[in-house]
Formats: structure tokens, C-alpha cells, sequence
């Protein structure tokens, strides 16, 4: 089954239709790309996945989005299960202006964690998991705007695991970063497909060549294509994927 | 020919710049000029520990204790109302209000802010007093706490205003790094949102406070002006501000009483200085 499908989708700011009936199947573990140039509605079709549209006055959605089967628009749906479920990692890094620690027990404190020694626990296993460990474990208390940049975005992707996630969404995150720390990212993104499925946003198209399984190019609001990234980069059946790839525009 | 005027409006800048600073610094030397010349005659610890202020007495009394204790008392009812209030407001204002009814309630707060104070003091005095004297079976309705209710309305739009802004300007990305974490609302609002704003919020109230403090008109109206040592807040008392505009017009220059009043003002100066530089410390204050 598909992790995510969306059917049909449809997003309205106001007046102005940003997706125009967007079909997409994603599968589960595995780096989805969502390329296109600036303005196409990139990112506006990553926050329809958490619902993150919805804290924008005037926005409307038709269509539906299918999370392990279950429309995600429906009634029944509970916001913050979804949002465990589904996390984000945004463009610029965005630590809360607290201790590193407490970024990172953030999540399973407003989830009902309360124990210390649980806390810790998570903790260390988020900050392990993301490689940061050995470098921060005695600095826990540091203020995490402090941090490099790759850092800072290390320990929001951390953030994300302490909260157990299926799903990791990544809105363009190596944009603020420099080609080292972006390596470093990509890395760890490879590392973290082995436990999550991630959708990934990126203008960069060597980074969408680099690191995804899965490549959909999107041009004003529409889908043009979707397939394996080598087949999109190397044999594109769309015209205007090809111009797009050869840098005809975008 | 533009340099020099470019170099003109510069120096003035600097011009006013430093008239402000030196007016300032003038109305402190005349404030320090006049007032410490009370303690030729007068220790400093009578003055500022006596519990007596009864300048017609034979010999006069000048200890400010009830005077300070009617300040202290005032303020802190002023406080304890005008905060969570306000609070409540600015949150409501910049987080959870509507576009269209955040605008509404803006402008209610300046138009709250536009009211002089006398006009408090009176409403005060026809409805808040005699309400205060039902409800809590007093001899007199105008206490202490009806002076607090009353200058709790004065404090609550610079609360809210400082603080909305506080809250408003925010970072977005705070907020939304949250939500996507599964927070509620609510959540956010008093794990980030609060935090983040804090030095902001620490601000407006002082700033609120620095305001009560200073406040005279609807005190002299409400708080029953007896300059007695005030046992709770239910009682009548008189502040600081009470007295110095009651009694300046009845006073001898140069004698005694004249300079006692300087020493009050003095007092009044320092401690809106230290709060003001408390809240100019919050704004500035550097993370580690
Ligand atoms: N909050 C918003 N209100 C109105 N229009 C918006 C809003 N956010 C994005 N848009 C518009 O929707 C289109 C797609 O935006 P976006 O999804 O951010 O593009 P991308 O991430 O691909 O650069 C753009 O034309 C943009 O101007
Ligand atoms: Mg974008």
C-alpha cells in the first residue's frame, strides 16, 4: 500500500489555485523529490501533508490526501496525531530559543512525558541518531540558537525523531546551509530512509538527483511528472521536464 | 550645499539629543537641591523608617512608612489585577483573535488609554467606592483597593499594548516548528510563544507598574487620603503622590515641609528609575 496518495488535490489560496488536481503515490521508505522552480506550489503541496495549510486564513482544499489509507482531510482527523505522525524540518533551521535539551524533550513533553530519566533517555537517542551526541552530550544545556547552522538543523530533525515519526517532510532544509554542512544532511537523510519515509522539496536539482529514490516535477500547480529519479533525470517523458532539467528555465 | 544641510540637521539631532539629557539631569539636581536639605534637620533613617507623617504637628513628623506602604499597597493591587488581565488580553489579541476583532480590540485598549485620569477617578468614586463599601461591609468605600481597581485600568493598556507586541513579533517559524510537532495551540502558545517573549512581556510590566506608581489624580480621589500605617488592603491610605500634590500648595518655601516633599519626590524618582531601568534590562537582555 502507499504511504501517502494524494487524489485529485486541489489548493486554493483565496481566488488563486496554487495545485491544480495533484496525483501522487508515495511509497514507503524511500526519499521522495518534490522539484519545480520557484513559486510552483513546492511547498504548498508538502504542508498539505500535515495539515500545515491550515493555519492560513482563506485556504481551501479539495481533493483528498490519503495517509496508510486514511483521508487526512476527513472529520475524524486528530490534528496532533497527525502531526506526531507526520513531522516537518523547515527551510530555515528553527530551534525553539531554549536549551538544546529542551528542544529536544519538547515534543515528549507536550506528549505527556514527564519522567526525567525517560527524557533523558529520548534525548540521547535523538541526538545519537542525528550525530550529535558526542559533540553536544555535555553541552545539553547550551542555548540552541548558538549552534552552527548545520547544527541547528541537525537538532530540529532530532526534535522530530524524539517524537517517533512515519513520515518526515523536508522543506528545502540544506537551503541556509553551505555544500559541507549540505553533504553532512544528505547523509543523514540516506540514514534516516531506513526508518522513515521521507518527502524532501528542493530547488536544487543536484541534491534531488543525489539523494531520492522517487522524483515528481511540478510546474505551476500541476504535477508533469512522477517516476524513478534516474528515469526523470535521464529519460524524461515530459518536454517541459526536459527543459526544466537542461536549465531551459526555472 | 547638501552636506551642509545634511550637517545641519545632524547637529541638531545631536542639539536635542542632549537637551534631554540635560533637562533630565536639571530636574534631578533641583529635585536632590532641595530635598536633601531636609536632612540638615531630619535623619535620613526618620525620614525613610518613621511611622508618622504629620507635618502640623508640634514638633512636624516626617516619616514616609504609610506614605510608602500606601504606595507599596496600591501598586500592589494595581498589579495583581492589571497583569493576568492584561496578559490574558494580549494573548487573546495576538494569538487567538480573528483578524477583524484583534483590529477592534486594538483600538479599544488605545481608546483606554485615551481616558485622563480624572475621569477614572471620578467613575471610581461614583461606582467603584460605593461598590467596594457594599461588598466588603467598610466604614468607607474608598481604600486602598478601589484605588487599585482604578489604576488597574490605567496600567492595562500599556500592558497590553507592550505586550502584544511583544507576542507578535514573535518568529513565525517558533510557532509553526511546535504545531508540527503535534502541540495544541495552547500548547504553543505558553511553551514557546510565552518564553519567547518573555523579556518583552517582563517589560510591559514594569512599565505598567511604573505607571501606577507614578499616578496621582485617582489616587488622591479614591484611596480615602489618611496617612495612617495601612494594616490591609481594605483600609484607607494615602501614597507618595497623594501627598506631595495635597500638601505642596500649603507649604512655606523653604521650610521643613518644603523640603520633606522634595525628599518624597526624590524617593518617588528613585524607585521609577530603578523599575524603569529593570525594564530597559528585560528589553536587553542578552541570551548566554
Ligand atoms: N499564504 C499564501 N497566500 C497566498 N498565496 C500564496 C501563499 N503561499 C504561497 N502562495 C502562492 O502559491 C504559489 C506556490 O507557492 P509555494 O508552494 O510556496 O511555492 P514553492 O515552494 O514551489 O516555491 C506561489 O505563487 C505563491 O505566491
Ligand atoms: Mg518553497
Amino acid at each position: 500500500m502507499n504511504k501517502i496518495e494524494t487524489r485529485d488535490l486541489s489548493l486554493f489560496y483565496g481566488a488563486f489555485q496554487a495545485l491544480i488536481g495533484v496525483d501522487i503515490a508515495i511509497t514507503e521508505k524511500m526519499i521522495t523529490a518534490l522539484i519545480g522552480p520557484s513559486g510552483c506550489g513546492k511547498s504548498t503541496l508538502l504542508r498539505t501533508l500535515n495539515r500545515m495549510n491550515d493555519l492560513i486564513d482563506g485556504v481551501r482544499v479539495t481533493g483528498n490526501v490519503l495517509i496508510d489509507g486514511k483521508d487526512i482531510y476527513g472529520e475524524k482527523t486528530d490534528l496532533v496525531e497527525l502531526r506526531k505522525k507526520v513531522g516537518m524540518v523547515f527551510q530555515r533551521p528553527n530551534p525553539f530559543p531554549l536549551s538544546v535539551f529542551d528542544n529536544i524533550a519538547y515534543g515528549p513533553r507536550t506528549h505527556g512525558i514527564k519522567r526525567q530519566s525517560e527524557l533523558e533517555g529520548i534525548v540521547e537517542t535523538a541526538l545519537t541518531h542525528v550525530e550529535l551526541w558526542d559533540t553536544l552530550k555535555d553541552k545539553l544545556d547550551r542555548f540552541a540558537l548558538n549552534l552552527s547552522l548545520e547544527q541547528q538543523q541537525r537538532l530540529c530533525i532530532a526534535r522530530l525523531v524524539a517524537v517517533t515519526p512515519d513520515i518526515v517532510l523536508m522543506d528545502e532544509p540544506c537551503s541556509a546551509l553551505d555544500p559541507f554542512a549540505t553533504g553532512k544532511i544528505e547523509e543523514l537523510m540516506f540514514e534516516l530512509k531506513k526508518a522513515y519515509t521521507i518527502v524532501i522539496v528542493t530547488h536544487n536539482m543536484q541534491q534531488a538527483a543525489r539523494v531520492s529514490d522517487r522524483a515528481g516535477f511540478i510546474l505551476l500547480g500541476r504535477l508533469v511528472e512522477y517516476g524513478e529519479t534516474r528515469q526523470v533525470f535521464t529519460n524524461p517523458r515530459e518536454k517541459q521536464t526536459e527543459e526544466y532539467i537542461t536549465g531551459r528555465f526555472g | 550645499m547638501r552636506r551642509l544641510k545634511e550637517l545641519i540637521i545632524e547637529k541638531t539631532i545631536l542639539l536635542n539629543g542632549f537637551a534631554c539629557i540635560f533637562f533630565v539631569v536639571l530636574i534631578f539636581f533641583f529635585l536632590a537641591k532641595d530635598g536633601l536639605a531636609l536632612f540638615r534637620t531630619i535623619s535620613i533613617r526618620d525620614f525613610l523608617f518613621g511611622q508618622l507623617w504629620n507635618p502640623i504637628a508640634e514638633p512636624p513628623q516626617f516619616g514616609i512608612l504609610p506614605l510608602f506602604l500606601g504606595s507599596f499597597l496600591v501598586t500592589l493591587g494595581a498589579t495583581a489585577i492589571s497583569v493576568p488581565l492584561g496578559m490574558a488580553c494580549a494573548i487573546f489579541i495576538g494569538e487567538i483573535a480573528p483578524r477583524w476583532m484583534r483590529e477592534l480590540l486594538k483600538a479599544g485598549v488605545e481608546l483606554l488609554a485615551a481616558i485622563p485620569s480624572i475621569v477614572i477617578g471620578f467613575v471610581g468614586m461614583t461606582m467603584l467606592g460605593p461598590m467596594v463599601k457594599n461588598i466588603f461591609h467598610l466604614p468607607t468605600g474608598l481604600t486602598a483597593l478601589t484605588g487599585s481597581f482604578a489604576l488597574a485600568f490605567m496600567a492595562i493598556p500599556t500592558i497590553v499594548s507592550i505586550m502584544e507586541d511583544a507576542i507578535s513579533s514573535v518568529p513565525r517559524s517558533y510557532k509553526e516548528g511546535s504545531l508540527a510537532l503535534g502541540a495544541t495551540h495552547w500548547q504553543t502558545i505558553y511553551r514557546v510563544i510565552i518564553p519567547a517573549a518573555s523579556s518583552g512581556i517582563v517589560a510591559a510590566i514594569m512599565l505598567g507598574i511604573g505607571r501606577v506608581i507614578g499616578e496621582t489624580m485617582a489616587v488622591m480621589m479614591l484611596t480615602g487620603n489618611a496617612s495612617v500605617m495601612p494594616r490591609t488592603i481594605l483600609e484607607p491610605v494615602r501614597t507618595m503622590t497623594a501627598t506631595i500634590a495635597a500638601e505642596m500648595g500649603e507649604t512655606v518655601h523653604g521650610s521643613e515641609h518644603y523640603f520633606a516633599l522634595f525628599a518624597l519626590g526624590l524617593v518617588l524618582f528613585a524607585i521609577t528609575f530603578i523599575i524603569n531601568l529593570i525594564a530597559d534590562a528585560a528589553l536587553h537582555r542578552k541570551r548566554k
